[in-house]
This record gives C-alpha cells, sequence and structure tokens, in this order.
C-alpha cells in the first residue's frame, strides 16, 4: 500500500491562503506615467538631453539677473570685448554685455517654441479629435481642409502673415507659425483616434455598457496623449528655428527686445572679426534644437507600451 | 487610375484658386495702400496718375479680377519698388539661378544622404550607425545661418579656398551648395536607415536568403528597392526646399537667385513682388506633391490598384 492512503485529513492543517488571494496585487500598482518615466530614464541619451535642457532652462530664467548687467544696458567703452571674467559672453558693438542678452534672448525664443507648439496642438487636438469623433461628411471637409492648408508652404505663410500683421510682438509671431502649424497635429492626432476606436478593448468597454464620455476621458484621450506629447517635443525645435529665421531676416523680434535669432542675425555681418558674437546665440539655437529632438526620441520610445521589451 | 488624376489635378487648381484669392486680399488688407509710401509729397494730380496707372483707382473687386485675368496670362503685374521691373520677369531671370544651386545641392544630398542611410542600417548599432545617426542629428539641429557663417569662416576666411560670397563663377557654387545639402543628407539617412531596417525584417528577404541569393544581390535587388519607395514622398518637400531653403543662403552668399529677391522685396514692402513670388512658391509647393504623388502611383503597384477600390 502507498503511504499516502495513510495520511488523514486531520494531518492537514489550514495556514490561512484564501482562494481569492491568487487574485491579489503582490507589488505596488505602476502607473502609466510612473511606468514611462521609469522607461525614459533608461535611455541614457534622452536623460542627458533632459538634465542639458534643464541647465539652460534655469540659466534662461535666471540668466540675465546673474550677470549683473541689465541686457539693455549700452556701454560705449566696452563695445566687442572678447570673454573675459567681467564679461563672460564679451560684448556686442553697443558694448551690451553677451551674457545677459543671450539669455534675455532665450526666454524670448523658449517662449515661442512652447507657447507656439503648445497652442498648435491644443487647436490640432480638438480639431483632429472632433474630425475622428464625427467621421463621415464632416471628417472628409474638414480633412479637405487640411489638405489645402498644408499644400502652402509653411515658412511662405510665416513670412507672409508677419508682413500683414505689421506688427513685430511675440504675439503675432506665435499667430503667424500657428496658423497653419497645427494641422500636422490635427492629423496625428485624427488618425491616432481613428485607430483607438477601431480596437478590442473599446468594443469591450462599450460591450460591458460603459458611458461614451467615460470612453473617452479613460480611453480615448490617455491613448492619444503620448502621440500628442512626443509631437509636440518635436514641434518646439521647430517653432524656435522659425523664430530664428523670422528674426535673421528681420520680420521677427525687434530691438530693444531681442531673441537667439536676432542676436545671431546682427553678429553675422562681423562673423569675421568677433565670431564668438554669433557663437554664443547659435549654441545655444542648436543646444535647444539637439536637447528637444533627443528627448522627443526618448519619450517616443517610453510613451509607446507596444515598445515595451 | 485616371478618374484619380483627374480628381488631383481638380483639387490642385481649387487649391490653388483659394491661395490665390486669399494672399491677393490678405495683401490688400495691410494698412495703407502699396504706394502710399512712395507716392507720399508727389502733386495732386501726378499721385492720381500713379494710383490709375497701377489700377488701384478702382474698387477692390475690379482689382481682383483684373489680377487674377493677368495672372491667367502669366503677368503677375509691375514691382511697386521698382518700377519697370515685370515681376514675371523678375522670377524667369532668378529663379533658373535658385534652381541651379539648389537641384545640384539636392542630388549631392540625396545620394549622399542614402548612401550614409545604407551604411546606417546594415551597421545597426555598430559604430559607424552611430556616426551616421550623429551626422544626421546635426544636420536637422544646425540651422542654416550659422552653418553658412561656419563655412565662410572656415573654408573663405581662414582657408582661403572658396570666395565668401558672390556669383557667376563655378567656385562661388561650392559652399552654398555644400550648405544647402547638408539637410537633405541629414533627413535622407534618418529616412533610408529606418525604411531599409524595415525591409530587412520582410518575409521575402528572409525567402531571398533562404533561396540562396548572395547577401550582396538580395540587398541590392531587394532591399534597396523597396527601400527606396517611400523616401519618394520626401522628394515633394526638398522640391520646394530648392528654393524656399535657399532664402537665407541666397542672402548670406549674395547669390542673385529667387530667394534672395523675396526677401529683399519683403523688406522694401514691394506688395507686388511679394505677392507674385508667394504664388510661384505655392503653384511650385502643390505641383510638386502632385507630381510625387503620381511618380509614387507609377512605381508601387500597391497604390496603383488600391484607388479604384475607394
Amino acid at each position: 500500500m502507498l503511504p499516502v492512503q495513510n495520511v488523514t485529513k486531520e494531518q492537514f492543517t489550514h495556514i490561512g491562503i484564501e482562494i481569492t488571494d491568487a487574485e491579489r496585487i503582490g507589488r505596488p500598482r505602476v502607473s502609466y506615467l510612473k511606468d514611462a518615466w521609469r522607461r525614459f530614464r533608461e535611455n541614457k541619451i534622452a536623460t542627458l538631453a533632459l538634465i542639458i535642457l534643464s541647465i539652460m532652462i534655469f540659466f534662461v530664467i535666471f540668466g540675465p539677473t546673474i550677470s549683473g548687467y541689465n541686457y539693455a544696458h549700452i556701454d560705449g567703452k566696452a563695445r566687442n570685448q572678447s570673454p573675459s571674467l567681467e564679461h563672460w559672453f564679451g560684448t556686442d558693438q553697443l558694448g551690451r554685455d553677451l551674457f545677459a542678452r543671450v539669455w534675455q534672448g532665450g526666454r524670448i525664443s523658449m517662449a515661442i517654441g512652447l507657447i507656439g507648439a503648445f497652442v498648435a496642438s491644443f487647436i490640432g487636438c480638438i480639431y483632429g479629435g472632433i474630425s475622428a469623433y464625427f467621421g463621415g461628411v464632416v471628417d472628409d471637409i474638414m480633412m479637405r481642409i487640411v489638405e489645402v492648408l498644408i499644400s502652402v508652404p509653411y515658412l511662405i505663410v510665416v513670412i507672409l502673415l508677419s508682413v500683414i500683421l505689421q506688427s513685430s510682438s511675440i504675439w503675432t509671431l506665435i499667430l503667424a507659425m500657428t496658423l497653419t502649424g497645427w494641422c500636422g497635429i490635427a492629423r496625428i492626432v485624427r488618425g491616432q483616434m481613428l485607430q483607438i476606436k477601431a480596437q478590442e478593448y473599446i468594443m469591450a468597454a462599450r460591450a460591458l455598457g460603459v458611458r461614451p464620455w467615460k470612453i473617452i476621458v479613460k480611453h480615448m484621450i490617455p491613448n492619444t496623449l503620448g502621440v500628442v506629447l512626443v509631437a509636440i517635443t518635436f514641434d518646439i525645435p521647430g517653432y524656435i528655428f522659425s523664430e530664428a529665421f523670422l528674426s535673421f531676416i528681420g520680420l521677427g523680434v525687434q530691438p530693444p527686445n531681442t531673441s537667439w535669432g536676432a542676436l545671431a542675425s546682427s553678429a553675422q555681418s562681423r562673423f569675421v572679426f568677433y565670431p564668438y558674437q554669433l557663437l554664443f546665440p547659435a549654441m545655444m539655437i542648436a543646444l535647444t534644437m539637439l536637447c528637444f529632438t533627443l528627448i522627443g526620441d526618448g519619450l517616443r520610445d517610453a510613451l509607446d507600451p507596444r515598445l515595451r521589451k | 487610375m485616371l478618374r484619380y488624376i483627374a480628381k488631383r489635378i481638380g483639387y490642385m487648381f481649387i487649391t490653388l484658386f483659394i491661395i490665390v484669392t486669399v494672399t491677393f486680399f490678405l495683401m490688400r488688407s495691410i494698412p495703407g495702400d502699396p504706394l502710399a509710401h512712395m507716392a507720399r509729397g508727389l502733386p495732386e494730380q501726378t499721385k492720381a496718375n500713379y494710383y490709375a496707372k497701377y489700377g488701384l483707382d478702382q474698387p477692390l473687386y475690379r482689382q481682383y479680377l483684373v489680377y487674377l485675368k493677368n495672372l491667367l496670362q502669366g503677368d503677375l503685374g509691375e514691382s511697386v519698388v521698382y518700377p519697370g521691373r515685370q515681376v514675371s520677369e523678375t522670377i524667369v531671370t532668378t529663379s533658373p539661378v535658385s534652381a541651379k544651386i539648389g537641384g545640384i545641392a539636392l542630388v549631392i544630398g540625396v545620394s549622399i544622404g542614402i548612401f550614409l542611410g545604407i551604411i546606417a542600417a546594415l551597421n545597426k548599432n555598430r559604430w559607424p550607425d552611430y556616426i551616421v545617426m550623429f551626422i544626421a542629428i546635426l544636420g536637422v539641429t544646425i540651422p542654416v545661418f550659422v552653418l553658412a557663417a561656419l563655412f565662410q569662416y572656415f573654408f573663405a576666411v581662414k582657408l582661403g579656398w572658396f570666395p565668401t560670397s558672390g556669383w557667376g563663377e563655378r567656385k562661388h557654387m561650392v559652399l552654398p551648395i555644400m550648405v544647402l545639402a547638408l539637410g537633405p543628407i541629414a533627413t535622407y539617412a534618418r529616412y533610408f536607415k529606418s525604411s531599409m531596417l524595415d525591409t530587412l525584417n520582410q518575409d521575402y528577404v528572409l525567402t531571398a536568403y533562404s533561396k540562396g541569393l548572395s547577401r550582396f544581390n538580395v540587398i541590392r535587388r531587394h532591399v534597396l528597392r523597396n527601400s527606396a519607395l517611400p523616401s519618394i514622398t520626401l522628394l515633394a518637400g526638398r522640391i520646394v526646399g530648392i528654393f524656399t531653403g535657399s532664402f537665407l543662403v541666397e542672402r548670406m552668399f549674395s547669390i542673385p537667385g529667387i530667394g534672395f529677391y523675396y526677401i529683399s522685396s519683403i523688406n522694401n514692402n514691394d506688395y507686388s513682388m511679394i505677392l507674385g513670388t508667394t504664388i510661384f512658391y505655392a503653384v511650385l509647393f502643390v505641383v510638386a506633391q502632385l507630381l510625387v504623388d503620381l511618380i509614387y502611383m507609377l512605381v508601387d503597384p500597391r497604390i496603383r490598384v488600391a484607388p479604384e477600390k475607394n
């Protein structure tokens, strides 16, 4: 006889595990954003870009104050000085401190980049969302309008508007840049929404009787947000470049205000003699664009759960 | 397929019409009229004659109709700032200059870009890939005017190999072309790499290998051809980039191309020049898009069949 048969029921003791314990969540829940952040940090290049960008933002905020000079202060005795202990980035042809000017210009450049990208994506999200939600004829007409707008060269629109509006405040610039700038994001959002709408978990949610607004808030928006966030990150350098371009051809920010583009533009004619005057603003433009591009790359990988290893 | 092409051409004309109309009325909505600045201080009668000459004494809708009629005949009017200079003539004489440097830069840039993209894709995650991607990212992030200034400084001022600016001889073209080529190099290297990696994962590539084809033949006959398809779509933007991308470069190297005149007409408030050149750019862009779509249809059998279903 096998020994097992001699084991009686009394020999077993209950040690307290219930059937429902199998369903218990063992580890703390990781939210979507936390998970994305963890994956973003694994990307060393993107993290480095984020750190550099943070340092730059710090200087953009506090830089003009640190230098001890007013960015618009003209000093006839200190013209075109090379970088020194007194003027860290040197001075320009009017003796203004370049360290203060570069960071002051950074405020305008970054503000235009950030505000431009956010305004454009806000409009784009609403437009794309409406188009995808209603579908049919509405979608057709709305997308046809976008096609017409997209078929005009972007820089031409911006130039034309700056000429027509005849003023060069930041808001005019942002208006000119976002007027057709939202089209790209509208297309992305529409595509993403249509794709999500057709997916099984939406059907499952509907079958379970979840109300439409809850599907939109709980499923549609969060799942589109990642794509939008990435698009914004890639758009910011575009806006910074457009501003620099406009300022460079004399349509952008006007004195006494300044921006990286305007600084580079005024330094360009004297570049051969005072290369540092162009070097600093140019480096800032390139570095900011580089950082945003790399962060965008990192975000794209981090926010897409399908790319999880 | 013919129906599709006809539809596309129809849409193209609608788009162009909208662009012309909107641009015209926007330009006319600028406070003050195009002549106000120049006619100031002239006697009343002279002023009236000037306004009559440019048709500005007519009501706005008449001006618009006249402009449309002239536009269809290829007449874009006369420069407001330089009397006697015809806008269409300026475009005809200056655009070949832009097309020349832009075209050469595009051909060089696309070839180098594709070449780098192939190298990067075949050496994924090894040092050639990293170097190519580094160049590609630099090319996207360094503003054109900075690059132009750097090249002028090193190759013209320091080394003295090429003249800083000017136009007429072959040596004048080297630096601007180098600057303009970097954009296409960067975009094409990135794009071609990813499209080639995509193709390398396809089943038919595996089939080709298992047939016993050599690696060289698989890549030449199967991978390259199929990876080239998507990058054709990029061309539309690049063809227009020949003209728009050269705004800054032409100004910085003093090349008498269309971008140079466009920028100076903006700085001079030369309304008729701005209007005419903008329309020219828009036409170029829309036509380039159409052509690229048609080319794509011709090369990609999947698309050639698909429109029939819709």
